[in-house]
């Protein structure tokens, strides 16, 4: 079931398009990608889900609902441009932020001495936030972007600014919020720092979703049955069967890029090479994400 | 409502708690308490006891010339001569020669002293001697001072209001002071807090915190809730200032011993000041009739202390001066509110402040170079119904008597006028706290409020 259904949303600026007619679906329970160059229009995107602007057209389903003002609370939002009150204790702001989505003081209270005692900063909630480090300003927001425990969490560009330590920190738990039930939403031009997190993602480019779908089907339909070979000997490929893309030579140690061709399968390659050399490692080449955004950008480009 | 409330409630707590806000709290009746003070404490100081040295040759004066508690006289004898050399080696203030005069040509008397005697001095010496030679006039033609004074005429004019109501008393310089202090307090309340209004806004926008509390409020409950926020902070520092200027004065003129009883003007400010504070502190608790119990208790009060004053509408003034202040805030308010969503900072403001403040600052200078001497003219009139002036120019006029039907239309102007604003406020908000790095200009901002968002 889908937490999440965006349907032909449309939305308009006095002098630009920044969403054109874009539908997919965000199935619950797990990590997805919306992925995309600066520009691309998920800003606006997030901000009609978060109910900060509204579609011009189209509309967005949640849970299977249109979209209404109740939904917020079940809504985490971390913006790309992340802020606090500079003047307000930790504490205090963490209250201010959860009571403004509709916890309870003494539930708001609760939860937050759980997240200090996680996070290991219960000594910052009487510090004011313009006394913390950058990173530690960025893990009390996400601790305000989480706290009302919502069923949705949507992070903008999430690893921006923290060093790697806090970073691991921060995947870590929100893997573990997803395995708790909630559904994550990421939104990054950073393909690379999300792929291996994303269970599903979709593609936005100026203003148009270019593809959606759960990665690995995504990596399958973009796979070109190339494979790295590593190995001792001299390789040489006579066979038709088998397309030599690039091939390097040093010290006796070869490593090759080959494409089967004629719908055969890896291991008939395998079984060719072994009778001529000794193989160290045979790695199928599956496209990045990224690869797969350029090439299909540059597809629909031509088309 | 309940993030209103939320909103209201950080915006005012996070104000309150400033230090800036306690030090002005607490600095600004005590400058208030030293300004009423120090005259009184000045002239008291100057009041040195002075000693006149007399030499009196008519022999009309003799000892007719009284000691008072800071002017004293010893008498000399013996030559001019002689008695500069006396006063010479004394440190007496002055020396006074009378020469051999008669009561009807009083020629030749002079004063001697070491530096310039001081006007007052002189003064007080002239009194004394002129007095002296008129009682002594008195007598020579059979009249006595007691008979005199019986005969003596002192004419004050009583200034009397027909009306409707009845006859009043009146008195242009209370009344005046009555509008006048309450359009200052509205003036700058309206300035001071309408700009933090505008800063809070860019203080939001600049930290980028306003996207993560609208994906959790609407933009105008922010809007609102810190409008109204600021007023509440505006309300207690008033209050307090009231409050604290009362003990104020009364510790220092009590340390320093004056008869600090003030005049019945600055009661009237004190006390009016103070009673609307009281009226809006007690807004929540208190049931209308016991505002009103307060009120008359008040009215009574004052009624002891000056009649001119007590004939006053002071229920009227009172109840207009909370409209207005009210009024004019949230008129003004939304509009700076508007100004700092609009800009990325507040040296940017410029521009935009300047159609703000030139109604004020119009409505403040008229008020008292021409709706303070025609109060019912045609530029008084007009100022006092436009939404943007009359929360200043009304003010002004409301203690002369204004007709109900203009009260009524100004209020419901202003009303109407403040609605608008808000709106067209909230229309530049909605888009402005969102847009960051791009230089507005009118026309920019005249499209934000047909945006659809």
């Amino acid at each position: 079931m889908s937490i999440l259904k965006i349907d032909g949303v449309t939305k308009r600026y006095s002098n630009h398009t920044a969403l054109d007619n874009v539908s997919f679906a965000i199935p619950a329970g797990c990590i997805f990608g919306l992925l995309g160059p600066n520009g691309a229009g998920k800003t606006s995107l997030i901000r009609i889900i978060t109910q900060i602007t509204g579609a011009d057209e189209g509309e967005i389903y949640f849970r299977g609902e249109r979209l209404k003002p109740d939904h917020i609370k079940d809504m985490g939002y971390l913006p790309e441009e992340r802020g606090l009150y500079k003047k307000m204790k930790v504490g205090e702001q963490l209250l201010y932020l959860a009571q403004l989505k509709g916890l309870s003081k003494a539930d708001a209270t609760a939860r937050i001495k759980t997240w200090v005692d996680r996070f290991e900063i219960r000594e910052w909630l009487g510090k004011h936030i313009e006394d913390l480090s950058k990173g530690m300003q960025q893990k009390v927001q996400f601790i305000a972007t989480v706290l009302h425990e919502p069923t949705l969490i949507i992070l903008d560009e999430p690893f921006s600014g923290f060093d790697p330590i806090n970073a691991n920190l921060i995947k870590d738990e929100i893997l573990r919020l997803r395995d708790n039930g909630a559904t994550i939403i990421f939104s990054t031009h950073r393909m690379e720092s999300v792929e291996e997190l994303c269970d599903n993602i979709a593609l936005i480019n100026r203003s148009q979703k270019v593809l959606d779908g759960p990665v690995r089907e995504i990596k399958d339909a973009y796979k070109t049955d190339t494979f790295q070979v590593i190995g001792n000997g001299h390789l040489l490929v006579t066979s038709p069967d088998f397309k030599v893309l690039e091939q390097h030579e040093n010290n006796g140690v070869f490593r090759a890029n080959i494409k089967l061709e004629n719908g055969v399968k890896p291991n008939d390659l395998l079984r060719y090479l072994v009778e001529r050399v000794e193989i160290h490692s045979f790695v199928e080449l599956v496209p990045s994400i990224n690869d797969i955004f350029i090439r299909k950008v540059t597809e629909t480009h031509h088309a | 409502m309940h993030k209103i409330w939320l909103i209201i409630q950080r915006e005012y707590l996070t104000r309150v708690r400033k230090k800036s806000f306690i030090i002005m709290t607490l600095l600004t009746p005590l400058l208030l308490a030293t300004f009423m003070i120090l005259p009184g404490l000045l002239i008291t100081m100057s009041g040195d006891e002075e000693t006149v040295m007399v030499l009196d040759e008519s022999g009309l004066f003799g000892d007719k010339l009284e000691n008072k508690k800071d002017l004293k006289f010893v008498h000399l004898a013996g030559s001019l001569e002689q008695a500069k050399t006396v006063y010479q080696e004394t440190d007496n203030t002055a020396l006074l020669y009378i020469p051999k005069i008669t009561i009807d040509n009083p020629e030749g008397i002079t004063i001697y002293g070491k530096k310039n005697t001081s006007i007052q001095t002189q003064m007080r010496l002239e009194n004394a001697l002129e007095k002296e030679i008129e009682n002594q006039r008195f007598m020579a033609s059979g009249l006595d001072r007691a008979t005199l004074d019986k005969i003596e005429a002192d004419v004050k004019l009583n200034t009397i209001n027909l009306s409707e109501e009845g006859e009043k008393d009146n008195n242009a310089i209370i009344t005046s002071a009555a509008g006048v202090v309450a359009a200052v307090i509205i003036y700058f309340f309206i300035f001071l807090y309408g700009v933090q209004i505008m800063r809070g806004v860019i203080e939001e926008k600049t930290s980028r915190i306003v996207e993560v509390i609208i994906s959790s409020v609407k933009p105008f409950q922010l809007m609102m809730g810190k409008i109204i926020g600021i007023a509440a902070v505006g309300l207690t520092q008033f209050l307090l200032w009231i409050i604290l200027s009362f003990v104020a004065v009364t510790a220092v003129s009590a340390a320093f011993g004056i008869d600090a009883a003030p005049s019945p003007m600055e009661q009237y400010q004190a006390g009016k000041v103070a009673a609307e504070g009281e009226s809006v502190a007690n807004l929540d608790e208190e049931t209308p009739e016991e505002a009103a119990a307060n009120s008359d208790e008040f009215a009574n009060t004052i009624q002891d202390v000056t009649q001119s004053f007590a004939n006053l509408p002071l229920l009227l003034i009172f109840g207009c001066f909370l409209f207005y202040f009210l009024g004019g805030y949230l008129l003004y308010g939304s509009l700076f509110g508007a100004i700092g969503a609009a800009v990325d900072n507040e040296t940017d403001t410029q521009q935009f402040m300047m159609p703000i403040t030139i109604p004020l600052v119009i409505s403040f200078i008229m008020s008292y170079s021409v709706v303070l001497k025609n109060p019912d003219g045609a530029v008084a009139f007009w100022m006092s119904i436009i939404p943007f002036t009359s929360p200043i120019v009304m003010m002004v006029r409301v203690p002369f008597g204004v007709p109900a039907w203009e009260l009524l239309l100004s209020m419901g102007l202003l009303i109407v006028g403040f609605i608008f604003t808000t709106w067209l406020a909230s229309r530049i908000y909605r888009v402005g706290i969102l847009m960051y790095g791009k230089k507005i200009n009118y026309k920019e901002l005249s499209k934000w409020l047909f945006y659809r968002v």
